[in-house]
């Protein structure tokens, strides 16, 4: 639209009594901006409308013709063809049948929230307790038949939920054993007591924080992108049209997942464990002055075999917790892009509170039965 | 401002590596025209209107819109030409997280962010009546209508900012035949009420028919032949051939000619009494 003059009225007292609105100027989108509020602030009464002056008209300068002139109830003329056509077309639509946005009161507002988060709550744990039973009845047919199993599918999840995020874990875990070797260092140094950091990192690395840095790793990596790919393939109907053809998305798609990471999970945690190891000893070797002979000799004296068994009792259990939280998540998709994003980010954190709550369980499980 | 040809495209080629899409394609669309694109799935009809709104560099080729070249331009650069022009994509792509009434307002807050809010509710309302929506679907999320609703609900947004200039891709496929018919009308109704200049891809030879002035037939990486239906129907060419007289072609213009001698009876019923 090439720039015209500005949308413009004015107000005129007519000879019959009431008023005449003079409208001149481009009644465009572009030109219109204030002459709406200006024209709300019109007082009546309006008898007549007049178009005379008017070069161009869209539906927006249309709209607001047709809707002054049905407030006032007022007459338009000097309306040239094109605008009458336009003002014709906006005219259908009645200012009166507006449908309003449903309005609730903020206690309302509040009260259903809080309502709607404890059925949510609810349904949704039930929910999880039927994929679990769903997935442990695959699992049990899929025991059965082991001609529908699917390998391919579980060695591809080996390489993306262990091969590929060994670098990562990897790195992590030596980065994390030389920060507890250094604090280990700082604080037993006070009582000359430095040779303990041996027992901290072979103890630490092994029971505890091998296998869950390992497992919040795998819970952002493998638990988000698991969610991602089956909430994705919900939207595109991927998995009705699996269920269509009679194959069932539990063994399809969950059981591989859920075997791929109970397997890697304590693979992983070993190699976390072990480079969390290398990380500590090479600190104490470069700070402690502790040769790694040295540093190897006491880490088998007082790590017993027992810490070990700790973490790979713990790894598969949670490489299932993850798995499966991802899985379901991706599964409770409906409706848009948005909602595979929040479910990501619903899998990755009900996947780490669950796995550090029965850390929490573990450890005082495995106290009282001496294990500690 | 009033040169006839409101797109010209001269000498476009897109390519994706060694597959040629376009080579040495020129089309043009006439001011106030609806121009039909068809072509077999695979010639490059989407391409060629992702070129010309820009959302496709070429590798050579000059894209003239409103007299302004495209080729080259960034996202935030010729506003002014986007704002003259509404799109209506395939699926709606309408965004998931508005309302229908919020969608349609997108464009205008972006543009004119000193409407006022009961103006640009005002607006979304008559545009939603325009685009054949019933009111209460105002407030509707997009993952709650039909896909027919869909259509109309994207084709409402892209009329947002009153263009000049309508793409349309495929907007009667996946609409059951009374609806696409309906669709159809109601393009042919906002071109002549709004004055639009419609650039419409389709495979719907009903809609070919039915509303467009000229259609544009793309084969072999290029425009074969551009005019009315009945001079492509001249034209000798295996592809137009078998698309405009095929079984759906004898029946679609069989439909049409079925209508234009109902409606010449009418008239010449209405003479005689």
């Amino acid at each position: 639209m090439v720039m015209a003059n500005p949308a413009n009225f004015v107000v005129e007292d007519s000879p019959g009594g009431g008023r005449i609105v003079r409208l001149s100027g481009s009644f465009v989108i572009a030109s219109i901006g204030d002459v709406d509020g200006q024209l709300r602030d019109v007082t009546g009464p309006v008898s007549q409308i007049d178009l005379s002056a008017v070069d161009q008209m869209d539906t927006v300068g249309a709209w607001l013709v047709h809707r002054t002139a049905k407030f006032y109830a007022a007459d338009i003329t000097g309306c040239a063809k094109d605008a009458g056509r336009l003002i014709n077309a906006v005219s259908g639509v009645d200012a009166a049948d507006a449908v309003p946005r449903p309005h609730v009161s903020s206690l309302n507002h509040f009260l259903a929230e809080v309502g709607g988060g404890v059925v949510v709550g609810i349904t949704t744990l039930l929910q999880f307790l039927g994929f679990v039973g769903q997935v442990v009845k695959a699992f049990f047919i899929l025991m059965m038949n082991p001609g529908r199993f699917r390998w391919h599918a579980v060695v591809q999840h080996f390489d993306m939920v262990g091969v590929r995020a060994l670098g990562i874990v990897g790195l992590m875990s030596f980065l994390i054993g030389i920060v507890i070797a250094q604090q280990g260092a700082v604080q037993l140094r006070q009582f000359g007591a430095e040779i303990f950091t041996i027992n901290l990192i072979g103890r630490l690395t092994l029971r505890e924080l091998g296998i869950l840095m390992t497992a919040i790793m795998v819970a952002g990596r493998s638990g988000s992108a698991f969610a991602a790919q089956i909430g994705t393939m919900k939207i595109t109907e991927e998995i009705d049209a699996m269920r269509t053809i009679g194959v069932v998305p539990a063994e399809a798609l969950v059981v591989p997942r859920v075997i791929a990471s109970v397997i890697m999970m304590p693979l992983l945690g070993i190699y976390a464990s072990l480079m969390s190891i290398i990380g500590g000893g090479i600190l104490c070797w470069i700070v402690l002055d502790i040769p790694p002979a040295t540093f190897v000799q006491r880490l088998r004296e007082v790590t017993p075999l027992t810490d070990f068994w700790v973490g790979m009792i713990k790894a598969p259990i949670f490489g299932a917790i993850i798995a499966m939280a991802g899985c379901f998540q991706g599964m409770q998709v409906k409706g848009n892009a948005e909602d595979v994003g929040l479910k990501t980010t619903a899998a990755v954190v009900q996947a780490i509170f669950l796995v550090i709550v029965l850390d929490a369980f573990f450890a005082v499980f495995f106290s009282e039965i001496g294990w500690g | 401002m009033d040169q006839p040809n409101i797109i010209s495209v001269t000498g476009l080629c897109n390519s994706f590596g060694d597959q040629v899409i376009h080579q040495d394609l020129n089309i043009e669309v006439r001011r106030g025209e609806i121009l039909g694109v068809v072509g077999g799935s695979g010639t490059g009809k989407s391409v060629l209107m992702r070129s010309i709104i820009g959302l496709q560099e070429p590798v050579a080729g000059q894209i003239r819109v409103f007299d302004q070249g495209m080729v080259g331009k960034e996202e935030d650069e010729a506003t002014d030409v986007r704002r003259r022009w509404g799109v209506l994509f395939q699926g709606g792509a309408l965004f998931s997280t508005l309302t229908v009434a919020e969608n349609i307002q997108v464009p205008l807050r972006e543009f004119y962010p000193e409407f006022s809010k009961d103006l640009l509710d005002e607006i979304a309302r008559y545009k939603i009546f325009l685009s054949g929506l019933p009111p209460e679907a105002a407030h509707k999320y997009p993952s709650e209508l039909s896909g027919g609703m869909r259509k109309r609900a994207g084709l409402a947004r892209a009329l947002a900012m009153d263009p000049e200039l309508l793409f349309l891709d495929e907007p009667t496929s996946g609409l059951d035949p009374i609806g696409a018919a309906n669709f159809d009308n109601l393009t042919r109704d906002l071109k002549e009420t709004l004055g639009l200049t419609v650039f419409l891809i389709t495979h719907d030879l009903d809609t070919l028919y039915a509303i467009c002035d000229r259609v544009a037939v793309l084969a072999d990486q290029k425009v074969i032949a551009i005019g009315a239906i009945e001079e492509l129907l001249a034209i000798d060419h295996p592809w137009i051939n078998a698309y405009f007289s095929g079984p759906r072609g004898r029946a679609a213009r069989r439909g049409h000619s079925d209508q234009n001698d109902k409606v010449r009876a009418e008239m010449q019923q209405r003479g005689r009494s």
